[in-house]
């Protein structure tokens, strides 16, 4: 007899289980029970980002290269453990081409983005010709911590699409899974256990997406939502909710198993442009011509 | 020491021209190229608040107005402007630019007369910076794809662009050239207490032969923007003002399909560490609290000064108060002139009070103030907590509240204790301890050995509840792009 | 000055200069719109603080009565207006003046400590100044040792300004810093700050030889250094831009700045002296402008 896994969160680099003790069943297509999930509470929305507000600062501090690494290193470990992601996608309805595909892509994805850690902000940042004696230059810095509501309708290749442009950005993540495919989330976070990635960075939850959406969308330390195909409802009750700290709302309603909707303008949604000025002193006559 | 046979030496009056300006009784909305009577004929009066004497009357746009200037910039943008060669597009803003500079003074005059800044700071700082400002992005209206190699451009559509009363002139032009330049038109609402530079330039515009309806400039109150955000014909809103009214448009625009930008408040901090070019540093924070009479979102408000350097700084902070002149805009030796409106120069006065009340200690420059229209003197706090209401809101005025600070650790974390993320700046020899502090605030612009400069080509926009999206520069160009 | 002898370990730390600041800072200065009455006074005190100088080596005894007799009578078309407040010249010149000013109260100013470059020996450098006080001098204008200082020997340079104070004795010593040869301001700052500690009863910018000569930043900075003086210790020291100021604008712009920084305690020749060859006559054309209201001509003004 098979025994039944228990699908717990994970935050701040632990997996705990729900602090509310709720837990929901994920059956396959014919109806059978295959998982218990944790039904996440605003509660342990709120453990969340405090674990994200605090693996923050040191996250986008890390050196690019480093971040890049990292990010290398989880589609390392999601290689080697294609065949667990494959057969819960098959679990959760999705035939095993399909599955494999969506794997593949996945790891793709995630080297893809590991590639742009240390680069994008050359893209990014430009240094400004101002018409005075200084000197003028704009970096890209993350935004800080950012709620993400993963793509409800895909198991894994949503949520990787969403997460890797806000992570290789030096954000912090608070991740609501897909509802009904929530298998692959959680395995994904044990992925990110043994990734170096620091404790805090991603922090992945399980549950209702109408229930815990608006207190993520209201909750006054994250800084910004990305929403992708959620539906008109859900969406607006989320930007009106973000509005009282201001929050950035970016609503990308993209079919992420396509290669096209992967790229710096995913990563750049989640970066605010800095500029910084300096005097730059004349001395004398003297040119830099020879 | 001998002092009794000095020479005290006051400056003369010496007042810049009015007579060369050409103001009218009464302002049209410039819709669809053409000056249109408000449909409710209304219109309301736009007094000098140097003297409080009335300028000019300017017409009240209602929601048939606004929806008036939306089908005209929807047209313009159908028919004629997407359609144009980005290149000859360029030239209209370049036409633009030069017809505003010969014009240079007759704005600078109207910009003070109207908002109450300093002539010196509307004619060396106001009105060159717009003109530049379409100079800067006239030329990137054929370059686009250039500044985005990465992606296909494309512009918005018709733009509803809302600005405030502290940069009148200047404010319309960061609105209006990005969005023209990356191929958008616009409906623009100057603020209701400054509204006349913007209507001068729609002559400008009128003059330039720029198509019919590529701007629209609709004047008008808080319902008149009301009607920009809310018009279903809107692609973008772009708006600069208060954190509040922010939220509000915010909220209007979600669920919507509109692009939104915000440029919004700031209480920015003004760091000076104990080996500052402390001369310059004094300079600085006369600059980043005093420029415009405070009326600046990134007024460099809370100033944190380390503390070994505290009693000598703020010592000369307040000798180099003592030379500032506070008066008569129109005097080419005044330094502070007139707070924008009766509102504003009581909202100040509360914070003020407050500021008293919390136990702070004011310094205010001694200096007579005319006795007719809005001031406010020079106004410095000391003894100010960071838990202090003077030390966290937006006062929106010339008043600057002083905390010390004992280490650079100390002094991030609490520049970075605020809701609002738009400037800062740091004060120190050390280059290494600079990079420091500038990447570690939490804010959209640094100014680091300076404070308060602006530039075309550099990006501005905030953190945090200070706002998303930038102005300026390349970066300025995405708000108006697809 | 104190009884005591001043001592080099007494000189502060200097602040750092932010040249850029320093710029912003004194276009202000220059933006300041001088107009009727106010430029009638400023132009006024500006004849009155002239130190009219010539420093040539073709200077003649001729030559140097003929500036004092311009000194003394800068425009007697015009009554009213006041004398320059010094002639400068050469220690060798000093008998002549002092014959030739005999009967105004115009003060003798000799440069001395080998004027211009002050690389000679300090035996020299100390009998160049006694010769000049024996002579007559009311007023000694010194040069530093830049070579020393820029080779780092900052106390060397405090202890000759020191030795020389002490020559003088209740003359009043100007010390040149020659701000041209010292390139930056952090270091015409720090030159300032050692020069006023030493004893320096003014300093002064520049020989006259040297380009760049007293810009407004680095005239600006010396104020600077005068005022932390001030507010530190209450005693005044006085400025003398030289060098460069041939306009009575930039003259005007020059008060300006002393009378923000300083305020007006020093609006006087007694703490500010303009050292300059031919600013007197712009000065007083501009004045005659404001008195007539008609534009002047050079040919109505003395050359001397």
């Amino acid at each position: 007899m098979n025994i039944l896994k228990t699908y717990k969160i994970y935050i701040g680099g632990q997996f705990p289980r729900t602090e509310s003790g709720r837990f929901y069943a994920v059956k396959d297509q014919d109806g059978k029970a295959i998982a218990n999930v944790c039904l996440s509470s605003k509660k342990d929305i709120r453990n969340a980002v405090q674990a994200a507000r605090k693996a923050f600062g040191s996250w986008s501090e890390r050196s690019a290269f480093n971040r890049g690494q990292i990010l290398y290193r989880m589609a390392e470990m999601l290689e080697g453990r294609k065949a667990q992601f494959v057969e819960e996608l098959m679990q959760q309805g999705q035939s095993l081409e399909h599955s494999k595909i969506e794997i593949e892509s996945c790891i793709e994805r995630i080297v893809y983005y590991a590639g742009w850690c240390d680069k994008y902000q050359q893209i990014l940042s430009s240094v400004n010709p101002v018409n005075s004696s200084h000197f003028n230059f704009s970096v890209a810095e993350p935004t800080g911590v950012v709620g993400v509501l993963a793509e409800q309708s895909s198991g894994l290749i949503g949520l990787v699409s969403q997460l890797m442009p806000v992570i290789a950005g030096g954000n912090s993540a608070v991740l609501i899974a897909s509802e009904q495919l929530p298998l692959c989330a959680i395995t994904f976070a044990e992925v990110l256990e043994t990734s170096d990635l620091p404790a805090g960075v991603v922090n992945i939850l399980t549950g209702s997406a109408i229930e815990m959406l608006p207190t993520l969308a209201e909750h006054m330390d994250v800084n910004a939502l990305f929403l992708s195909n959620a539906g008109k409802g859900l969406t607006t009750e989320a930007q009106l909710l973000a509005v009282d700290n201001v929050k950035r709302v970016v609503v990308k309603d993209e079919d992420w198993t396509k290669e096209s909707n992967q790229g710096i303008r995913y990563i750049s949604s989640f970066q605010e442009i800095k500029t910084t000025w300096h005097p730059i002193e004349q001395i004398g006559g003297a040119t830099s011509s020879y | 020491m001998k002092t009794e046979d000095t020479n005290k030496w006051e400056y003369a009056p010496s007042l810049e021209g009015t007579k060369h300006i050409q103001l009218k009784e009464k302002y049209d909305l410039f819709i669809d190229g053409k000056w249109v009577k408000p449909n409710a004929d209304r219109y309301f009066a736009s007094i000098n608040p140097a003297n409080e004497e009335k300028l000019a009357d300017i017409a009240w746009a209602s929601e048939s107005d606004v929806d008036l200037a939306v089908k005209a910039a929807r047209r313009a943008y159908v028919d004629v402007w997407s359609k144009m060669k980005a290149s000859d597009r360029a030239k209209y803003i370049f036409r633009i630019a030069r017809l505003m500079q010969e014009r240079a003074r007759e704005f600078a005059v109207i910009e003070t007369l109207d908002g109450g800044k300093p002539i010196r700071e509307s004619r060396d700082i106001d009105v060159p910076l717009a003109c530049n400002h379409f100079f800067y992005y006239a030329g990137w209206a054929d370059k686009l794809q250039d500044a985005f190699p990465n992606r296909s451009v494309e512009s918005l559509g018709v733009a509803g662009q809302i600005i405030p009363w502290n940069f009148p002139l200047l404010m319309a032009a960061w609105k209006i050239a990005p969005a023209l330049a990356a191929g958008n038109t616009v409906v623009l609402k100057p603020a209701e207490t400054t509204s006349l530079t913007a209507l001068k330039l729609a002559e400008i515009i009128e003059e330039s032969g720029l198509p019919p309806g590529v701007v629209n400039i609709v004047t008008g109150h808080g319902d008149t923007g009301a009607a920009i955000v809310n018009h279903p014909d809107i692609d973008k809103i772009a708006f600069t003002g208060s954190t509040a009214v922010g939220k509000l448009i915010q909220k209007a625009t979600a669920g919507t399909r509109k692009k939104v930008s915000l440029e919004l408040g700031g209480k920015s901090a003004n760091i000076v560490l104990e080996d500052a070019p402390m001369d310059q540093a004094v300079e600085g924070i006369v600059n980043g609290i005093f420029f415009n009479q405070g009326h600046v979102c990134c007024a460099g408000s809370r100033l944190y000064v380390q503390e070994s350097v505290a009693d000598e700084l703020v010592r000369k902070l307040k000798q180099r108060m003592q030379s500032l002149y506070v008066g008569n805009p129109l005097d080419k030796n005044t330094d502070i002139g007139a707070i924008n409106s009766k509102e504003q120069l009581e909202t100040i006065e509360k914070y003020v009070q407050i500021g008293i009340k919390e136990g702070a200690e004011m310094f205010q420059v001694e200096c007579e103030v005319p006795t007719k229209g809005f001031y406010c003197r020079p106004t410095i706090f000391t003894n100010v907590a960071q838990s202090s209401v003077i030390a966290q809101e937006e006062i929106f005025g010339p008043v600057l509240t002083i905390q010390t600070f004992r280490t650079i650790d100390e002094v991030i974390q609490k520049a970075n204790n605020s809701p609002y993320g738009l400037a800062a700046g740091v004060w120190t020899d050390k280059g290494s301890r600079i990079f420091n502090l500038t990447s570690k605030l939490r804010a959209g612009v640094v100014w680091a050995n300076t404070y308060n400069k602006f530039d075309p080509a550099s990006p501005f926009g905030g953190y945090k509840e200070s706002g998303f999206g930038r102005e300026g520069g390349l970066h300025g160009l995405e708000a108006y792009l697809k | 000055m104190t009884a005591q002898k001043p001592l080099f370990s007494q000189v502060p730390i200097s602040p750092c200069v932010d040249k850029v600041g320093v710029e912003e800072r004194v276009a202000r200065f220059q933006t300041r719109s001088i107009k009727g009455a106010s430029k009638l006074q400023g132009l006024s005190m500006v004849l009155s603080m002239i130190d009219l100088t010539t420093l040539e080596g073709k200077d003649t005894p001729n030559k140097v009565k003929q500036m004092c007799y311009k000194a003394a009578h800068l425009h007697d078309a015009y009554a009213g207006l006041p004398t320059v407040a010094a002639v400068c010249v050469y220690p060798s010149m000093v008998p002549i003046a002092k014959e030739a000013l005999k009967d105004s109260t115009i003060k003798i100013a000799s440069v001395s400590t080998a004027f211009p470059s002050g690389q000679a020996p300090f035996d020299v450098k100390k009998m160049d100044t006694k010769f000049a006080i024996e002579a007559g001098a009311d007023e000694i204008d010194m040069v530093i040792s830049r070579g020393k200082f820029l080779a780092g020997e900052h106390a060397f340079v405090f202890d000759e300004i020191a030795a020389i104070k002490e020559i003088c004795g209740t003359k009043r010593l100007k010390v040149i810093l020659e701000t041209g040869e010292l390139a930056t301001l952090d270091q015409v700052r720090h030159a300032s700050d050692i020069a006023i500690h030493a004893g320096a009863d003014f300093i002064k910018t520049s020989t006259g030889k040297i380009q760049p000569a007293a810009t407004m930043q680095v005239t600006y900075t010396m104020l600077m250094a005068i005022r932390d003086h001030f507010d530190r210790t209450g005693k005044m020291v006085g400025m003398k831009p030289a060098g460069g100021i041939s306009t009575s604008k930039l003259a005007l712009h020059n008060l300006v700045m002393v009378n923000e920084i300083l305020g007006e305690a020093w609006l006087s020749n007694e703490w500010f002296r303009f050292g300059a060859s031919s600013l007197a006559n712009d000065v007083l054309m501009q004045y005659m402008k404001q008195v007539t209201g008609k534009y002047q001509s050079a040919d109505y003004f003395t050359l001397d």
